[in-house]
């Protein structure tokens, strides 16, 4: 049986070309969340803790159904439950399934510093791999959205991966299968992003929310999570998604700008020393001064720890 | 559910009262949500609390609890005054055209004719239909031909075969006027000083509710969606009822995207029922025998209904096949001791002489006369009312027997929190605790809502000592009838011929069970109609086949077709969905006979044609000569629109009861408010009789009632959460994660006025007991002004209790939710009021 989901490069008893060949393409991938539809349930909550294998917490009530403030180190799906009072007085219950919004401009993985620590994947997943991670952080400051978290035990950072491991296998994220009430669906960007603006339409149209909308924000390049939102105007209402997300300047700065000019100021100090062995030629030292360097970097901390992965 | 989960998709217009689908039922919710999504379908969400399901509603109205009929009232009220009627369905659908007997009285005082109150009870004799023909042009005289004065009455008043009617619904005593003025006392003003909702809320939910039916307009279905916040209440079958009769009055009862749909709490709760799990009924709402019932003969007459119509109408009136049903269930109970000259054993059936419902049992316990219990399937200290006094009631019982699958409040009872040392070395009933399988360690068929029995298998044995619950039964009934053959007794003769054709008696397979309950022939029997046959032993093909005269056998005839020898329908898995319509005829099996909306004749106007073309159910084939469909008629297949056959056949009258008569109902044909038993108010309507004059109130110590008076003056009511399954979950971590502990919610201003904030501890007491949890300080609960009055609602959930992993660390206050509510119960089916009590409300 043929795997449909790979690629087929060669071909047993068959003349002319691969079929297929050159039009497979990865798809970007994308999660829509109708929060207009969400009821609340916590069954992604609760797929998501079993499919990862996420140990359980102790929680404490603290007046709301939402147990916890934010997504933990191994709590990687939590719905934040708002109260809102609109002007005419009446109430609405705003609900928002918050977990890693998977940027298209990632900034998690802009900050990162270590070796392939962070991956982009070609439809649009972005996963950490905790082999590499050196537990440093800087992916949390990198996040507009608060979603990496530090587990002090195994000192590494870990967030949602869309369930990389069901999607590469072709299976919808475990949230979006134990979804009841179809709040969430998976599919390609286009096919999620035209669903979600159909949705935002009828909403407006038949349901006296003028100002629904789709959130997918361009300051990040768009996100392969998007949302459709009763008041799109308003982010914020729904658990402090913000309203214009952006990779932090100083991130930006730091690994762009900064990066470069410090990348001109190398290679001119390059180019002035290669100069100045032109000009100058060798310098003669003298031949017993110093002891041989001690070699190499410090050995890699980076090996797996046993207890680290949840 | 007279249509069903899938069905909801259907319809332009929802009502969700009473129940909180999103939260309990959060994967049937999915159909509201499609018919928002693909139908552009309205929803309107009333409710005590802005629940979750409310998040979804395009309007929400708080409403206070137990002010459901008010509403409901309302809405009759206001579909009458704006001629947002189906007046052609009303007419020839309905009673209501047909005339109420002279004497009859409207509850304008609070009772309806006949009351005894040395009996707390009525006589029903004035609730029935005028003898006589057709009125409609005499509707000028306000006084028809009245009955002859000084009638002996002699025999127990039976409904007339010649109903009286006028078509022209202007008889004064006609059902349709006697609603009409019912309800015109259901103001929008008279609304809103009872229910607490401001009457141009009000105003916009009728006229929004109510549009389906604009303009004569029939082509639009509204469906009505309500839960255990409806039946648990003293007149909860009544607020049912007035929702039934709003769904007749809009011709929304046989639609697709229509009817009243009572969503079930558990996974087989409408099994149970199906299958007696209330003392006075048998299979298949067979009525149990009572003392005067002598013979199968006497209990026949006395339960098969008669005919009972205008003259020129027809009625099917299944229920005249009783005989066939009642002989079929005593063949599959007593076997070859049910012969014709034995009375088909019907003296080994037990005769029931009173009420024998949940809470007069424990009553019963309580006072000292019930000796000991079986408590399976059920948490019984928890899940009734006032659990202090259950738990007493379980102190003086001899044993108690409780078969579960975890240590459970009701096994442990003995070490309730407040018991002493010495407190247990005064309780001497013994316990036995029997380690049961789950629900996923045993095979069988579960009942959903949707009247569909499906088949699961099992999936695992189950672990250690744990045996199946029918295996335990099982093997009691076998020892206990090896008893009764070596010593004898009273009257061994039912237990000992009672019927135990299981392959392995010790471990009866759940697959003989159905079969059984399907029924099978037990002679070689002849269709005249078809002239198919069957083999005697061989599974009956439905229950049209029942004969009363012992040639069938079968243990629940609605049941009957489930499990035929095509083999076991109920197991079908069938996808196929041919009209679009959501019926998938084969999947599963959905009693009766597989249709999927009941009394769906009325989903065609009375030529025989869809209401609505988009939506065809099931319509008159003129070339056949028979009715035909996406789903099964429920209706005799070749009768002919023009012989005027009600749509409503298991009713006598053949069309859908408006006015129920005589004593279908113990507290009056028509739905009037009543307070619950403790109110913050008195009933606006009639302050002298404020709540449901024919609730029996018990009268042992422990029956404690609290008023305003005496500082009770906040209503209360009890729920259930999405995060928890009722008294397992509190024993699975991730579900204790999701919610981990008790919490009430309370209103803001409530908590303002206390002086606590989110998540402080508070204290709610009723006359019954004190519950502690911590306080959720919402806006989504708001103060009320109910009569002129503020009133404060509160809320809690009844997860918690004093044994599972929270509680077991003491990390809760470990008291049931139940040790508050009061031991009251509706007079028809026995619910007890767990919603909408008072209690007072101090910070901890």
């Amino acid at each position: 049986m043929s795997q449909a989901t790979l690629e087929i490069r060669a071909i047993s008893g068959h003349s002319g070309s691969v079929p297929g060949a050159g039009v497979r393409r990865e798809f970007d991938v994308c999660k829509l969340i109708d929060t207009t539809t969400c009821i609340g349930c916590k069954a992604c909550e609760v797929a998501c803790l079993e499919w990862n294998g996420l140990s359980f917490s102790e929680t404490v009530f603290n007046n709301s159904y939402q147990t916890m403030p934010e997504t933990q180190w191994n709590y990687w799906n939590l719905i934040k439950f708002n109260e809102h009072e609109r002007e005419d007085g009446t109430l609405q219950l705003l609900m928002r399934k918050d977990q890693c919004m998977h940027c298209e401009e990632p900034g998690c993985l802009i900050a990162c510093p270590a070796d392939g620590a962070i991956v982009q994947y070609v439809n649009g997943i972005v996963d950490f791999q905790q082999d590499h991670c050196i537990g440093c952080g800087y992916c949390v400051t990198g996040c507009p959205f608060n979603i990496p978290k530090f587990s002090p035990t195994a000192r590494k950072v870990f967030k949602c991966t869309l369930c990389v491991d069901r999607v590469t296998q072709g299976l919808e994220p475990a949230c979006i299968k134990a979804c009841p009430t179809g709040c969430l669906h998976f599919g390609t960007k286009p096919d999620m992003k035209a669903l979600a603006e159909t949705r935002a339409k009828q909403l407006r149209e038949y349901s006296g929310f003028e100002n629904a909308g789709v959130y997918d924000p361009p300051g990040v390049k768009g996100t392969h999570v998007i949302y459709v939102l009763h008041d799109a105007s308003n982010p914020e209402l729904y658990g402090g998604l913000p309203k214009d997300p952006h990779v932090p300047w100083a991130v930006s700065f730091w690994k762009k700008p900064l990066k470069w000019i410090g990348n001109i100021a190398m290679i001119g100090g390059l180019l002035g020393v290669f100069a100045h062995y032109l000009r100058f030629g060798p310098k003669i030292e003298p031949a017993d001064e110093e002891t041989p360097r001690q070699g190499g970097a410090a050995p890699r901390t980076g090996t797996r720890d046993p207890g680290g992965r949840p | 559910m007279t249509n069903g989960w899938i069905d909801i998709k259907n319809t332009d217009m929802m009502l969700i009262m009473g129940g909180n689908p999103a939260e309990n039922h959060p994967c049937g919710f999915k159909w509201p949500l499609e018919a928002k999504r693909n139908r552009n379908a309205k929803m309107i969400v009333v409710d005590p609390r802005y629940t979750r399901t409310a998040s979804t509603a395009d309007l929400f109205l708080q409403i206070r609890a137990g002010a459901d009929i008010a509403f409901l009232g309302g809405l009759i009220n206001y579909a009458i005054d704006n001629n947002r009627i189906a007046k052609d369905y009303l007419l020839n659908y309905t009673n209501a055209a047909f005339v109420v007997k002279e004497g009859f009285k409207l509850p304008e005082d609070g009772l309806f004719s006949g009351f005894d109150p040395s009996t707390v009870a009525y006589d029903t004799a004035t609730w029935n239909y005028e003898e006589g023909g057709d009125l409609s042009r005499k509707s000028a005289d306000a006084d028809p031909p009245a009955q002859k004065p000084g009638a002996p009455a002699a025999a127990p008043p039976a409904l007339p075969a010649n109903a009286a009617y006028d078509l022209a619904l202007q008889h004064p005593r006609c059902v349709f006027q006697l609603l009409k003025k019912q309800y015109s006392r259901y103001t929008p003003e008279m609304v809103e000083r009872i229910t607490g909702i401001p009457r141009d809320l009000f105003l916009k939910a009728a006229d929004l509710f109510t549009s389906v039916r604009k303009n004569g307009d029939m082509t639009k279905a509204a469906t009505i969606i309500y839960a255990v916040g409806w039946t648990q209440h003293t007149f909860g079958t009544q607020i049912i009822r007035t929702a039934a009769m709003l769904q007749l009055l809009l011709g929304n009862v046989g639609r697709a995207g229509g009817g009243v749909n009572a969503l079930r709490g558990h996974s087989n709760i409408q099994g149970a029922t199906d299958m007696a799990g209330i003392f006075d009924n048998l299979p298949g709402y067979l009525k149990v025998p009572n003392p005067t019932d002598s013979d199968l003969t006497t209990y026949l007459k006395r339960t098969t209904p008669t005919a009972s119509k205008p003259g020129p109408w027809q009625s099917f009136n299944y229920w005249s096949n009783t005989p066939k049903f009642m002989v079929s269930f005593l063949m599959a109970m007593y076997g070859d001791a049910a012969r014709k000259q034995s009375d088909f054993a019907f003296h080994y059936l037990p005769k029931v002489d009173r009420n024998y419902s949940w809470t007069e049992i424990w009553d019963n316990m309580y006072r000292g006369s019930v000796k000991g219990m079986f408590a399976f399937g059920m948490n019984g200290v928890m899940i009734g009312p006032d659990q202090q006094k259950n738990i007493d009631a379980l102190k003086k019982a001899d044993w108690l027997v409780v078969g579960e699958i975890y240590p459970d409040e009701t096994s442990e009872f003995w070490r309730a929190p407040g018991t002493t040392a010495d407190d247990m070395k005064k309780i001497n009933t013994t316990v036995y605790r029997l380690p049961c399988a789950g629900f996923a360690e045993k095979d069988g068929s579960m009942t959903n809502s949707a009247r569909w029995l499906q088949w699961k298998n099992a999936a695992l044995p189950p672990p250690g000592e744990a045996r199946l619950d029918q295996d335990i039964l099982a093997q009691i009934l076998l020892r206990v009838r090896d008893l009764y053959r070596k010593e004898g007794g009273k009257f061994p003769d039912p237990i000992l011929n009672l019927t135990w054709p299981y392959t392995d008696p010790e471990h009866p397979a759940l697959a003989d069970v159905a079969r059984e309950i399907n029924g099978r022939a037990l002679a070689d029997l002849t269709d005249p109609a078809t002239k198919q046959s069957l083999n005697a032993g061989q599974q009956l093909p439905g229950f049209a086949w029942l004969r009363d005269d012992g040639t069938t056998s079968c243990g629940n005839w609605i049941y009957s077709g489930s499990w035929t020898e095509a083999g076991p329908q109920l197991a079908r898995r069938g996808t196929e969905d041919p009209s679009g319509l959501g019926i998938f005829p084969n999947w599963a099996w959905s009693w009766p006979a597989n249709r999927r909306v009941l009394y769906n004749r009325a989903s065609c106007d009375s030529v025989g044609r869809p209401w609505d073309p988009e939506r065809r159910q099931v319509w008159w084939n003129e070339d056949a000569q028979r009715w035909v469909g996406n789903d099964i008629p429920d209706f005799k297949p070749d009768s002919h629109p023009k012989d005027h056959m009600g749509p409503f056949i298991m009713n006598p009258e053949g069309v859908g009861r408006i006015f129920v008569p005589l004593a279908g109902l113990a507290d009056g044909p028509f739905p009037e408010h009543y307070e619950p038993v403790e109110s913050p108010v008195q009933n606006p309507l009639h302050p002298n009789q404020s709540s449901s004059p024919v609730v029996k109130k018990f009268t042992t110590a422990a029956d404690k009632f609290g008023s305003p008076e005496q500082g009770f003056d906040v209503v209360c009511t009890t729920y259930r959460l999405t995060e928890h399954y009722h008294y397992w979950t509190k024993n699975n971590p991730v579900n204790v994660q999701l919610i981990p502990e008790p919490f009430i919610e309370i209103p803001v201003e409530l908590a303002d006025q206390i002086g606590v904030r989110g998540g402080e501890k508070i204290k709610v007491t009723s006359a019954r007991g004190t519950y502690a949890a911590k306080a959720f300080v919402t806006r989504r609960i708001k103060p009320m002004t109910i009569d002129g009055k503020k009133v404060y609602q509160i809320g809690l959930p009844i997860h918690q209790g004093f044994r599972g992993i929270q509680e077991d660390a003491e990390r809760n206050a470990r008291t049931p939710a139940n040790v508050l509510t009061p031991t009251v119960y509706d007079a028809n089916a026995y619910t007890p009021e767990f919603k909408g009590f008072l209690v007072k409300v101090e910070k901890a």
